[in-house]
This record gives C-alpha cells, sequence and structure tokens, in this order.
C-alpha cells in the first residue's frame, strides 16, 4: 500500500489557495501550502511532497522560478508540476512546459477534472519510479552478475592454470574470459612425464557454460597427476557431467595423451570440429575426427572411450580447434570456414610458422575482434627437453611404514576394465622416501605391467610396432584381444625393507604367458630403434637392479635410497 | 444577483468548503480590497506590468469565486494593461471598484446566512 499521496499547493491568493487546499484535502489526498515561489521550494525540500499544483504569477519568487528549482531537486524522480492559471498567452504556456511543467488547469478550478489530472500525474509518477527501480535493480543485478564473474573467474584460473599450458610444446590462443563462452584449455604433466591435453567447448554462454569448466578441470588434474589412463579420465568426466549438468548442458571435447617416451599419442575427439595431426616430416595431415558424442550426455554404460593411437615423431604438430575458428565470421556474413583453414595448411611452408599463419589468416578474414576463438598447437618433443613439474602430495608422508610386503593378481575379468597403476603408485607413494622417485616409479610399473598383459597374458608381438601401419595394427589386434580375455593374471609383489640408513624396495611381476626369450630380446633392443624398443631399455636405465626370471615369465626389478645418483640427472626422468 | 454572484457556484463553494465556507467569504473580501488596492497603486504610477499581473491574478480569484462582472472587469483591465494603453483603464478601475462594492454587499449578506 502505497502512502497517502502529498500534494504542495503554491498559490498566492489567500481565497484560491484555501478553495484548492479544501478541494484536493476532500479527494482524500495530504495537502501543504505556499505563498509564494520561495515558499513553495522550501517547503517542497522540507517535506518532499510527490505532486506541486503551482501558481504561474507569485509575489517574492514566480512559479516558473519555482518550478525549475523543484524539477533540480527532484533529480531523477518525477514531481509532476500542474500550473494553476488562466493564462491564456501561448507565450506563457510555452514557458511554463519549458520550465518542467507537465499540464495546467485552469480557474476557476473544477474539482472533476482537478482530481482526473492529479490521478493521470500520479499514474505517471508511478510509472516513472517503476522504471527507475528497475533500472537500478538491473543495475545492481549487472554488478553483482559481473561480481560473480570475477570471483568465478579468480577461482577457475587458479585451478585451470595448476596445469601445464606454458610448457614449449604447446601454444595456445584463447580468450582472457573464454571461461564465459564455455571453452576450456587443459594441460597436465603425466607421473610419467607424458603429457595429457584437453580442449573443451561447453554448450551456451556466461556462468552456465562456466560452472562445468571446475569439476571437469578438478577431474582432469586430479586423475591425471594420480597416473590415470585416457580412458580412464574420459569416462570419469562424462560420468560427472552427466551427474551434475542438466540436460541440453554438455561439453565438446578432445583428449590427447601425449607419450613422449613411446612416441605415440591417443586422440578422443566428441564433438569439437576435426583437429589435424600433421607430419613434420612429409606435410601429410591426419584429421583427428569426432567420434563420439560429447561428455555429459550419455550415461556410464553407453559411453564409449575408444580412442585413436597415432605414432608421433619430433616436428609433429598436433591442432585443435573450437567451432568458434570455423564458425569466425567476417562483415558479410560469411563464416571462415573448415576450407579456408585447409588452405592455409597448405599454403605453409615453415611448419613452425603455421599457428601464427591460422591467426592471421583468422584476423585478417574477420576484421574485428570476436572472443570465442580456440585454438591450439601441441607438438611432440625430444625427452628431457622439457621441464618437470613435480608431483604434489596433500600429506608429509611421514606416517608411513618401511618394512611391509604385498602381493596382488589382477585377472582376466579384472584386466580388461581395471587399470591397477594408480593404485599401485599411491600406494608406495605413502612412503617418503619414495616420492622423489614417484615418476621413475610409475614409468618403470607401467612399462612392466605393458610388457606383461601385452606380451605375456595376450601374446601380442611387438615387433608389428616397427612402422605406422603395424602400430595401428597392433592397437587393434590389442583391443580385440583385450575385449575376449577370459583368463590369464599379472602378479604384482611389492617389497619394502629397510636398508641400513635408507631402504629397498623391489617389484616382481609375473605373468600367465609362455614366457620368452630374455637374452634374444635385449639384444634385439639394444640394436632397436623401433617403436617397440624402448620400453625395457627404459627399465634397465630407470632401476637400481633389473632381472629376469629364467623362463621369461617374470621380472624384478629394485630401487635402493638413499639414491646412489640424484634422479633428476637421468635422462629418463621424463619418462 | 446571478449576474454579479453566481449561485449556482456559491452552492458549488458551499458544498466542497462545508464549514469553512464562511471563512473562504472572508478571505476573499480581503484579499479582494488588497488586489484592488494593489490595481490602484499601479494605476497611480503608470506602472502597465504590475497593472496587468494584479488584474491577472484578481480574474483567477474573481472566477473561482462566480463573479463573472467583476472576472470580465479583471479581463478588460488585463488586456489593456497589456497593450500600455493605460487612459481606459482608469474608467475600467472604477467600474471593478463598483462591481466589488456590490459583490461585497451580497456577499456579507450571503455571510450572515451562514455565520
Amino acid at each position: 500500500m502505497q502512502s497517502t499521496l502529498c500534494i504542495l499547493i503554491a498559490e498566492d491568493s489567500p481565497a484560491d489557495r484555501m478553495l484548492l487546499a479544501t478541494i484536493v484535502g476532500r479527494q482524500g489526498y495530504r495537502v501543504l501550502t505556499a505563498g509564494n515561489g520561495l515558499e513553495a521550494i522550501m517547503m517542497f525540500a522540507r517535506e518532499r511532497p510527490h505532486m506541486v499544483l503551482m501558481d504561474a504569477l507569485m509575489p517574492v519568487m514566480d512559479g516558473f522560478e519555482a518550478a525549475r528549482r523543484i524539477k533540480q531537486m527532484a533529480g531523477e524522480e518525477l514531481v509532476p508540476i500542474i500550473f494553476l492559471t488562466s493564462l491564456t498567452e501561448n507565450e506563457a504556456l510555452v514557458q511554463c512546459l519549458e520550465v518542467g511543467g507537465d499540464d495546467f488547469i485552469a480557474k476557476p478550478y473544477n474539482s472533476v477534472i482537478l482530481d482526473a489530472k492529479i490521478k493521470a500525474m500520479d499514474r505517471l509518477r508511478r510509472l516513472q519510479a517503476t522504471v527507475l527501480e528497475q533500472r537500478d535493480l538491473i543495475a545492481r543485478h549487472n554488478e553483482h552478475l559481473l561480481n560473480e564473474q570475477r570471483v568465478a573467474k579468480a577461482v577457475f584460473d587458479k585451478v585451470a592454470h595448476s596445469g601445464c599450458l606454458n610448457a614449449p610444446n604447446i601454444r595456445y590462443m584463447q580468450s582472457p574470459y573464454a571461461l564465459f563462452n564455455g571453452d576450456l584449455m587443459l594441460a597436465a604433466f603425466k607421473p610419467s612425464g607424458g603429457m595429457h591435453v584437453l580442449l573443451g567447448d561447453f554448450t551456451g554462454h556466461g556462468l552456465p557454460a562456466a560452472i562445468g569448466a571446475m569439476p571437469l578441470a578438478e577431474v582432469f588434474y586430479g586423475m591425471t597427476a594420480k597416473g590415470y589412463s585416457l580412458a580412464e579420465i574420459l569416462r570419469e568426466m562424462n560420468a560427472k557431467l552427466k551427474r551434475i549438468l542438466p540436460v541440453g548442458v554438455f561439453c565438446c571435447a578432445v583428449m590427447l595423451n601425449l607419450s613422449f617416451q613411446r612416441r605415440v599419442v591417443e586422440v578422443w575427439n566428441g564433438g569439437l570440429p576435426d583437429g589435424y595431426l600433421r607430419r613434420g616430416s612429409s606435410g601429410e595431415r591426419i584429421p583427428l575426427r569426432s567420434r563420439h558424442l560429447p561428455l555429459g550426455i550419455l550415461d556410464a554404460s553407453c559411453f564409449d572411450d575408444r580412442y585413436e593411437i597415432y605414432p608421433m615423431e619430433t616436428g609433429d604438430r598436433i591442432f585443435l580447434l573450437s567451432d568458434g575458428v570455423l564458425e569466425a565470421c567476417n562483415l558479410a556474413g560469411d563464416c571462415f570456414g573448415e576450407g579456408r583453414l585447409l588452405e592455409v595448411f597448405a599454403l605453409n611452408r615453415q611448419p613452425d610458422l603455421l599457428f601464427s599463419e591460422i591467426q592471421q589468416a583468422l584476423s585478417a578474414f574477420r576484421g574485428e575482434a570476436q572472443d570465442d576463438v580456440s585454438l591450439m598447437e601441441v607438438h611432440l618433443m625430444e625427452e628431457g627437453q622439457l621441464p618437470h613439474s613435480p608431483l604434489i602430495f596433500s600429506d608429509s608422508g611421514q606416517n608411513a611404514s618401511l618394512d611391509w610386503s604385498v602381493s596382488f593378481e589382477f585377472r582376466a575379468e579384472t584386466l580388461k576394465r581395471f587399470n591397477p597403476l594408480p593404485y599401485l603408485l599411491q600406494l608406495l607413494l605413502e612412503v617418503e622416501e619414495l616420492r622423489i622417485q614417484g615418476s621413475v616409479l610409475y614409468t618403470v610399473l607401467a612399462e612392466l605391467y605393458s610388457n606383461a598383459l601385452e606380451h605375456g597374458v595376450m601374446g601380442l608381438d611387438s615387433s608389428l610396432k616397427r612402422d605406422a601401419q603395424g602400430f595401428a595394427e597392433y592397437y587393434r589386434e590389442r583391443r580385440t584381444r583385450l575385449a575376449n580375455l577370459c583368463d590369464g593374471y599379472v602378479r604384482f609383489h611389492l617389497d619394502l625393507r629397510p636398508e641400513g640408513k635408507g631402504g629397498r624396495l623391489s617389484i616382481r611381476v609375473e605373468d600367465s604367458g609362455p614366457g620368452f626369450d630374455v637374452q634374444r630380446m635385449l639384444e634385439r633392443h639394444a640394436l632397436a630403434e623401433h617403436l617397440s624398443g624402448r620400453g625395457l631399455k627404459l627399465v634397465r636405465q630407470l632401476a637400481d637392479r633389473c632381472s629376469w626370471a629364467p623362463d621369461g615369465r617374470g621380472v624384478c626389478v629394485e630401487f635402493s635410497w638413499p639414491a646412489r645418483h640424484n634422479p633428476a640427472d637421468r635422462p629418463s626422468a621424463q619418462e | 444577483m446571478s449576474e454579479h454572484l453566481d449561485p449556482s457556484v456559491q452552492a458549488l463553494l458551499r458544498e466542497v468548503m462545508e464549514d469553512e465556507y464562511p471563512l473562504l467569504l472572508d478571505t476573499f473580501l480581503s484579499d479582494s480590497e488588497a488586489r484592488l488596492h494593489a490595481l490602484r497603486q499601479a494605476h497611480d504610477a503608470r506602472d502597465a506590468e504590475a497593472l496587468r499581473r494584479a488584474a491577472h491574478s484578481f480574474k483567477g480569484s474573481c472566477s473561482n469565486m462566480g463573479a463573472p462582472r467583476l472576472t470580465e472587469l479583471c479581463r478588460l483591465l488585463e488586456h489593456q494593461a497589456r497593450t500600455g494603453e493605460l487612459t481606459p483603464v482608469s474608467v475600467l478601475l472604477a467600474q471593478a471598484e463598483q462591481e466589488f462594492a456590490i459583490i461585497r454587499t451580497l456577499i456579507e449578506s450571503e455571510r450572515q446566512r451562514h455565520p
């Protein structure tokens, strides 16, 4: 309920003033009176009436001047001023309007018309008040929203930039407010020294688009640090987004797993435009097609984590892009499109310049800045060229015991769908002395496990991986055999003992395979530089001792500490 | 009395003002005397602008009180003052003073009916 409308009457004739005050008062309004313009503005300043009935000709200060000053004091608020006048000259009427008068009423007063005019002006006044209120409300909401976005961005930057987007093998182009366009770039070193990279594009804009980025980044970084594989991380991200995002909000994404040591890249693309793997040597361009629905759509049970594997050499480059690149428009409304992008690829002569050539082509095309473009280039570097980010632990590790052993046997059904490495690694990294060797331990465990599983349990022949074609064949076969696995096992025996001032860890891995000719294998690896040869050689470099069971069905490696040499000096500490 | 003081307007004013009707009449009488005095002063001083303003204001009051002849005389005074030719003003002013004397008598008898 609004308070009673308060009306100021400024009129110098006492009889007219009394008459008008009575009429207005009888109509239920609160009435203030003034005998001249000066009294009127003083009364206005003190009482802030809602409306003024103003005589034009008054002594001391006339109604025109008083009206001007009252309008000034009222500011944005509408205080209607109705001039009381029997003025007939047009000039005087114009003057009333010029000083801010809103209406006129002529003498003699007619109470019906007077009341109708007061009511009309009151409606106008309340309309203006509502408009101002809503304008201020919108301004406050907008300020609030911007503030929330600033906070969200600050929090998100802490999470997103905990990765290694600034690694020397990554170049990227992204608006600082990409988060609110739903674009997301993440990169993180794996414990083994390899790298996970993700380019994501959430549906929608603003906070709703940004909101999913946080949990996605947390899963990406958290699971990468713990040694989980590409497929496992994708599954978890999909399940998490599916659980928390409303229907219709999802994330188109492409994720890479770069392995510098094994010189391969795993690629999963769900809903983003084709990325490209561009060979440094031949200039060949391999499209990295989307073969999946975006993250956050499918139930966990339907999600497909199959990825493509490509061998990669130094100088090979991968380009990832959001659809903002292809949809960038010029002033005529044409899209940049895939054709123009491929033209830039085709015209390129110096691979190092390709990224900036794409940037230039984009900005030349669209003329003005658009901030929903995300573009990323990742290339393979020689091992050891990348700085290594240490693993981060939340506890001190000083409570762990140093004298224990444990054995695991992972059988066929488990091998099909469970990756035991993060689990084993976390167990070992409870021991503070082993943390400094975390990357090395992970690399060795990963090599031993994949040897046991692929060559031992599944009987795959690593010599297949000699060339790119055989390489693809190898991984196709691996997938088929793993899916059909019904027996076999891989056993891990971990044994930890104190030794002098330090200690010793031995890891023994056995598998159900037929075994292999250890001596022949080692000789071949010593010579070979082909795609299969790097693993075992690496294990021998990394471990303090390494021995094979005579039947070739088991291997034992040992790590002692205090370390005999600084792990950072090992060339292989990268992977 | 109708040509001097409109009875329908008086009825309306009685209705609107209720108990304050007599006060309104008293106020009008004293205010009108002041205004006629101001008109006379402006006339004597040959101040056309002051005359115009005073006539204009008095015209408004007279119209509100339902005094058609006096209103008309004020209108003519205002008009004449605007032309700046003040010679006919003394006749108009004398007529206005005469008209007000009649109205005063009428209002005073009205006032006695509404003590």
